[in-house]
C-alpha cells in the first residue's frame, strides 16, 4: 500500500494512531509521522485510520496502479503525436491536445492527476530526471532517517488513473517556445501545445568541491541521499556535523539525538529557523536543541573539512576556533532551484525561480505572460496579492500541492473560467517531539507578539504582524487553532491582536520579529481574501485601511 | 397564543423521531438570537469556524445558561477539562489520556478490538431461539457499558447499580420536565453517582489494576498524578460518556440499515463498508446533536451577525452535518461518501476523547449485526425515543428476526473472536 498524509491538514487529532499504531505515529503533543509503504496485513487498520481522520488528510492509493510507472520508459522510444488541430483551444485541446509535465515530484503528479480528473483525455507525458516514481519528500528528513520507514519506500499513492507517458531518468535540457518543443537528455524532441514546468529545487551543496566530494560530506534532498545519510547513521559516527540550522538541518539534528548520536549544528545566523521564523522564535527553537542535547553553535560557520587519506571526512574546523572530530557532515544550506535547462528559452526566470501570474502563466523575459507555458511547485515564483503582489517563491508541500491543482485547472480551461493562486502558505516541521506549524509569511513580519499558551512549557502561538496587520502565525503544539488565525491573515485583521480568548499569555507585548532586513521592495497588506473554493476565491483590495 | 419557535420545537419530544427538517429551517438563520440572550449556530462552515476560535470559552462557569440549568454545579461530572479552557483543559486532558491513547500508551485502543468481538459475539449468541429482539438491550447498550467498565476497572455487576442513576441524569435533561423537578433528579442522582466513583477510586487505590482509573490515580507522568479532586468527575465522564453515546451510535446505526436493507445487503458482502458507514452515521444520525454551553469571550462576527461578549453559545452539531453547503445530497445515507468531513465527535480541542473507541465498536457491532441476524425486520418505525434531545437515540429498538447464523471466522478475520 502507498499511502501519503497532508500534514498542512493534519491538527494533531490522533485518530490515525489509535486506530493503525503500527502505521502512525505521534511524537509529543501532535507531531504525526507513519510509514508510507505499510503492510498489506494493516489494510483495514489504515482504512479505519484514514476514514476518521477528522480533517481527511490521509491519502491512499484509490487505483491499482504499480509502484512503479504504469508506462516505464523504454530508451529511444519518441511517442509519435499528431500536432493538435488549430490553436490546441477548449474543446479540441481536451480531446486531443498534447500536455507535457517537467518535473515527476509532488507537483508534477497531482498536476498530471488534476488534468485528468478535469477531463483531458489527450496526450498526456511526465518528465523527470530522478528514475524514480514520484516519491514523498518530507518523510526523508525524519521517520525515513530513524530506519523506522525505508527511505526508497516514500512513493505517493494515486488518487487515480493517469494513463501518462512517463520519461523517467531523463532530464529536460532546453525549451524552444517558437517551436513548442522540449529538448531531452536523451536527445530527443518533445512537442506540446500545454507545458508545465514543475521541476523544483535540488539541495546548495557545499560549496569547496574537493571537500564535498570527502566520503560523509553531503545533502539531503532525494530518496537517495536518505538512504546514503541513514547508512552512515546506522554506522554509529563519532559525531555528526550539520551545517545550517535551517529546517532540515533541525530536523537532522533532531533524528540524531533520537538516534543518541552526538551532534554539532553549524549555524552562521543568530538562531535555528531564524531565516523562516525571525530571531525571536528562532531563540526558542534554538533551547529546544541545547535542552535535547544538540551542541549548537550560533554564528559559526564551517571554515573547512579535513579528510583522511582515504578520502573520508576525518574533522571539521569552525569558525569559533574549534576543531570537531566528525565522521559525516552534512551540508543543510538551503535550495537551489532547477532553472537553467530554461537559459536561453526567452521565459523569466532566474535563481528565484520562474515568474508566472498568480494563475501560474509564466511570464516572458519582457514581463509579457504566455499562453501556454504554466509553472507551479518550488521552482514557480508568483505575486501573492496578501503580501503587497510581492513574487514569492514558496518551498512548501502544500504550495506545491495547491498551485499544482491551479495550474492543471487553467491549462485545460478557458480564460473566464481560470483560478487564481490565493492558498495561504502553510508549513511544518517536526523536531524533538515537536510540532512547528506555520500560516501566512513570517518572513514579511516587523513584529511578533506571543498570542497563546506557554513558551516555557513549548506550547504556544505566536502571532506576527507587518504595520498593524497580521500576516503570520507560528504555533508550537498548538496546531488546532491555526485556522482560525489563517482566517485573520486573510482578513488582513489588526496586529497586535486585542481581543480576549483562551490561554491568554500574562503579558502580551509585541516585540521586533528579528528579522535580517530583506533586500526586496516592502510588502503590505493591501488586499483581502474572500470565497473558499478555488473558483470563488478573490482578493478584494481594501482601497482605505479599514482599521485606524 | 404564539407558534412556537423552531428552536422549541426542536426540543419538543414530539419532534425527537426527526428533527432534522427543523434542522432545516434552523439553518436559514446561521446564528440565531433566543430569547435568553444566547446563540444557537447550524450551519457546518460556522460550527467549525467555532470549534476552532480561541474566542469561544468551554467554561462553564462563565456561562449565564449553564449555571441556571445547574449544568456546573452537583452533577458529580464537574469539573473535569470537558468545561475547561487551555491550559488546565490540555493539562488534565493529556493527563487522562496519557494510559488511554498515543503518545504514551498508543496500542490501547486498536488492542481491544479481539475482545470487542468476543463480546459481540456472546451477545449475539444469546439471541439464539429469539423471533424478537430489541437491538438497544440486547446488543447496543451492553456492548459499550461492557467495554468501558473493563477500561476503567468498574467491576462487572456494579452497572447494575449506576444505570439507575445515569437513567436519572439523562433523563433530567428532558425539556418537558419542569427546571425544579430536572434540579432535584440531577442532585440526588448526581449525589449517588459521586458517592459510586468515590467508593470505586478507593477501591483501585488499595489494589490496582491494569485499568485507567488505577493509572490516573497512580501514574506519575511528566505532568504529575490526577488530582484527587479532579479522579472521580474525570472518572465519571469517562464512565458515562464512554457508553451512553455509543449506545446511541449503535442503535442509530441498526435502525438506518433497517431502513436501507440495499446497505445492509452490500455489507454483509463487503464488511470493510462498515467502516466509511460508520462516519456517515456520525453525520447522518450522530449520537450527539449539540453542543451546549459555550460562551463568547469577545464579541464574534460571524454568519452575518455580531455573537456579543459573554453570550452563551450553542453549536447544533446534527443541523450542521446535514448542511448542503458542505455535504452534497446531505439527506441522503450514502455509506461509501467521500471526504466526509463530520461533525459527530465536534472538533477542535474538545474532539471527543472516546471517539476511537466508539468507531471500533460501532463497526464491530453493525458488521455482526448485519452477518448473523437472519432476515430483521423493523416492528415499529419510527421507535420509541429517549427523551434528551442532545444525547437523542432510540430507547428500545424492537426487531424480528427468523434467527441467528453461526460466526463466518473466514469472511472476516480482523473481527474475529480469539478462542479463550
Amino acid at each position: 500500500m502507498r499511502l501519503v498524509v497532508d500534514l498542512t491538514r493534519c491538527q494533531g487529532y490522533a485518530q490515525c494512531a489509535f486506530l493503525a499504531p503500527d502505521v502512525f505515529s505521534i511524537q509529543g503533543d501532535e507531531a504525526l509521522v507513519y510509514d508510507a509503504a505499510p503492510d498489506q496485513a494493516q489494510h483495514r487498520k489504515i482504512l479505519r485510520a484514514a476514514a476518521s481522520c477528522p480533517v481527511q488528510a490521509i491519502q491512499l492509493d484509490r487505483v491499482d496502479e504499480p509502484g512503479e510507472p504504469d508506462e516505464p520508459p523504454r530508451p529511444g522510444d519518441v511517442r509519435k503525436i499528431a500536432p493538435a488541430e488549430g490553436d490546441g483551444r477548449g474543446a479540441t485541446l481536451q480531446r486531443t491536445g498534447r500536455i507535457v509535465i517537467v518535473g515527476a515530484s509532488l507537483t508534477g503528479l497531482r498536476a498530471a492527476e488534476r488534468v485528468r480528473e478535469e477531463g483531458f483525455s489527450g496526450s498526456l507525458t511526465v518528465i523527470g530526471d530522478e528514475p524514480f516514481a514520484p516519491y514523498d519528500r518530507p518523510p526523508l528528513s525524519k521517520q525515513a532517517l530513524t530506519g523506522w520507514v525505508p527511505p526508497e519506500q516514500t512513493a505517493l499513492p494515486r488518487r487515480r488513473r493517469i494513463d501518462a507517458d512517463w520519461r523517467l531518468g531523463v532530464a529536460a535540457t532546453g525549451l524552444d517556445l517558437a517551436a513548442k518543443e522540449l529538448n531531452l537528455a536523451d536527445g530527443t524532441r518533445i512537442g506540446f501545445d500545454k507545458l508545465l514546468i514543475a521541476t523544483g529545487l535540488r539541495a546548495r551543496s557545499w560549496p569547496n568541491p574537493t571537500e564535498a566530494a570527502l566520503h560523509g560530506v553531503l545533502t539531503l534532498r532525494t530518496s537517495a541521499d536518505a538512504a546514503l545519510l541513514r547508512q552512515m547513521l546506522d554506522a554509529r559516527p563519532r559525531r555528526v556535523l550539520v551545517i545550517g540550522a535551517g529546517f532540515i538541518g533541525s530536523e537532522i539534528a533532531s533524528v540524531c539525538r533520537e538516534l543518541g548520536l552526538p551532534v554539532t549544528v553549524a549555524e552562521a545566523g543568530a538562531a535555528p529557523l531564524g531565516a523562516a521564523l525571525g530571531g525571536v522564535i528562532g531563540a526558542i527553537a534554538g533551547d529546544v536543541q541545547r535542552e535535547n542535547g544538540v551542541d549548537l553553535r550560533c554564528g559559526v560557520r564551517v571554515t573547512s573539512l579535513e579528510g583522511d587519506a582515504a578520502g573520508r571526512l576525518r574533522r571539521a574546523r569552525l569558525s569559533d576556533g574549534t576543531t570537531l572530530e566528525v565522521d559525516v557532515a552534512v551540508a543543510a544550506l538551503g535550495a537551489v532551484r532547477n532553472v537553467e535547462w530554461l537559459a536561453g528559452s526567452g521565459l523569466a526566470c532566474g535563481v528565484w525561480g520562474v515568474a508566472c501570474d498568480a494563475g501560474c502563466r509564466a511570464f516572458d523575459a519582457n514581463g509579457v505572460v504566455t499562453d501556454n507555458i504554466f509553472v507551479a511547485g518550488d521552482v514557480a515564483r508568483a505575486p501573492q496579492p496578501m503580501f503587497g503582489y510581492q513574487f514569492l517563491a514558496i518551498e512548501h508541500w502544500g504550495n506545491a500541492f495547491t498551485q499544482a491543482e491551479v495550474a492543471a485547472h487553467n491549462m485545460v480551461s478557458s480564460e473566464a473560467e481560470r483560478w487564481p493562486h490565493l492558498a495561504v502558505p502553510k508549513f511544518w516541521s517536526a523536531q524533538f517531539g515537536n510540532e512547528i506549524k506555520s500560516v501566512g509569511v513570517p518572513s514579511a513580519a516587523d513584529e511578533v507578539v506571543i498570542a497563546q499558551g506557554s513558551v516555557s512549557q513549548r506550547r504556544f502561538l505566536a502571532v506576527y504582524g507587518y504595520k498593524g496587520r497580521i500576516v503570520a502565525a507560528v504555533a508550537f503544539n498548538q496546531n488546532k487553532w491555526l485556522d482560525f488565525y489563517e482566517s485573520l491573515i486573510e482578513q488582513a485583521a489588526p496586529f497586535p491582536p486585542s481581543f480576549h480568548h483562551v490561554d491568554e499569555p500574562a503579558a502580551r507585548q509585541p516585540v521586533p520579529a528579528g528579522f535580517r532586513p530583506m533586500a526586496s521592495p516592502t510588502q503590505d497588506a493591501t488586499v483581502v481574501v474572500t470565497g473558499h473554493a478555488p473558483s470563488e476565491r478573490r482578493a478584494t483590495l481594501m482601497h482605505h485601511p479599514r482599521f485606524p | 397564543m404564539t407558534e412556537p419557535s423552531t428552536w422549541e420545537q426542536i426540543l419538543d419530544f414530539s419532534h425527537r423521531a426527526n428533527p432534522y427538517p427543523l434542522y432545516a429551517e434552523l439553518r436559514k438563520t446561521p446564528v440565531t438570537l433566543l430569547p435568553d440572550g444566547s446563540y444557537l449556530v447550524s450551519t457546518y462552515a460556522e460550527i467549525s469556524s467555532l470549534l476552532h476560535d480561541p474566542r469561544v470559552s468551554s467554561d462553564v462557569s462563565l456561562n449565564p445558561a449553564a449555571a441556571e440549568a445547574g449544568a456546573g454545579g452537583e452533577a458529580g461530572m464537574s469539573p473535569t477539562f470537558l468545561n475547561m479552557d487551555p491550559p488546565d483543559h490540555d493539562r488534565f486532558r493529556r493527563i487522562a489520556m496519557r494510559n488511554f491513547g498515543p503518545p504514551h500508551a498508543p496500542g490501547r485502543v486498536a488492542g481491544l478490538e479481539p475482545r470487542m468481538a468476543e463480546i459481540v459475539a456472546e451477545l449475539i449468541d444469546d439471541l439464539q431461539g429469539k423471533t424478537r429482539i430489541d437491538i438497544v438491550d440486547d446488543l447496543a447498550y451492553p456492548l459499550p457499558v461492557t467495554v468501558i467498565c473493563e477500561l476503567l476497572g468498574v467491576p462487572p455487576g456494579d452497572e447494575r447499580r449506576f444505570r439507575v442513576w445515569v437513567d436519572a441524569a439523562l433523563e433530567s435533561t428532558d425539556p418537558r420536565l419542569d427546571s425544579e423537578a430536572q434540579q432535584q433528579k440531577r442532585v440526588e442522582a448526581g449525589q449517588e453517582l459521586r458517592a459510586f466513583m468515590e467508593e470505586l477510586v478507593e477501591t483501585h487505590r488499595q489494589s490496582p489494576g491494569n485499568d485507567l482509573l488505577s493509572a490516573m490515580d497512580s501514574d506519575d507522568g511528566p505532568e504529575g498524578r490526577m488530582p484527587a479532586e479532579q479522579l472521580v468527575g474525570t472518572g465519571l465522564l469517562l464512565l458515562i460518556a464512554g457508553h451512553e453515546t455509543t449506545v446511541n451510535l449503535i442503535a442509530n446505526g441498526a435502525l438506518t440499515l433497517l431502513r436501507h436493507p440495499d446497505v445492509l445487503h452490500r455489507l454483509r458482502n463487503d464488511p470493510d463498508l462498515v467502516i466509511p458507514m460508520v462516519e456517515e452515521l456520525l453525520r447522518y444520525e450522530p449520537p450527539v446533536h449539540f453542543v451546549p454551553f459555550r460562551t463568547a469571550l469577545d464579541n464574534i462576527d460571524i454568519g452575518g451577525t455580531t455573537i456579543p461578549k459573554g453570550a452563551g453559545i450553542t453549536l447544533v452539531l446534527a443541523a450542521g452535518n446535514r448542511d448542503p453547503e458542505q455535504f452534497p445530497e446531505p439527506d441522503l445515507f450514502i455509506p461509501e461518501r467521500k471526504n466526509n468531513g463530520h461533525l459527530g465527535f465536534g472538533g477542535g480541542i474538545h474532539l471527543c476523547v472516546g471517539a476511537p473507541l466508539a468507531r471500533l465498536e460501532a463497526q464491530i457491532a453493525l458488521t455482526e449485526f448485519a452477518l448473523r441476524l437472519q432476515n430483521p425486520r423493523l416492528v415499529t418505525d419510527p421507535p420509541p425515543y429517549r427523551p434528551s434531545p442532545f444525547l437523542r437515540g432510540p430507547r428500545h429498538l424492537a426487531a424480528d428476526i427468523d434467527g441467528v447464523a453461526v460466526p463466518t471466522p473466514g469472511k472476516e478475520p480482523g473481527l474475529t473472536p480469539q478462542t479463550r
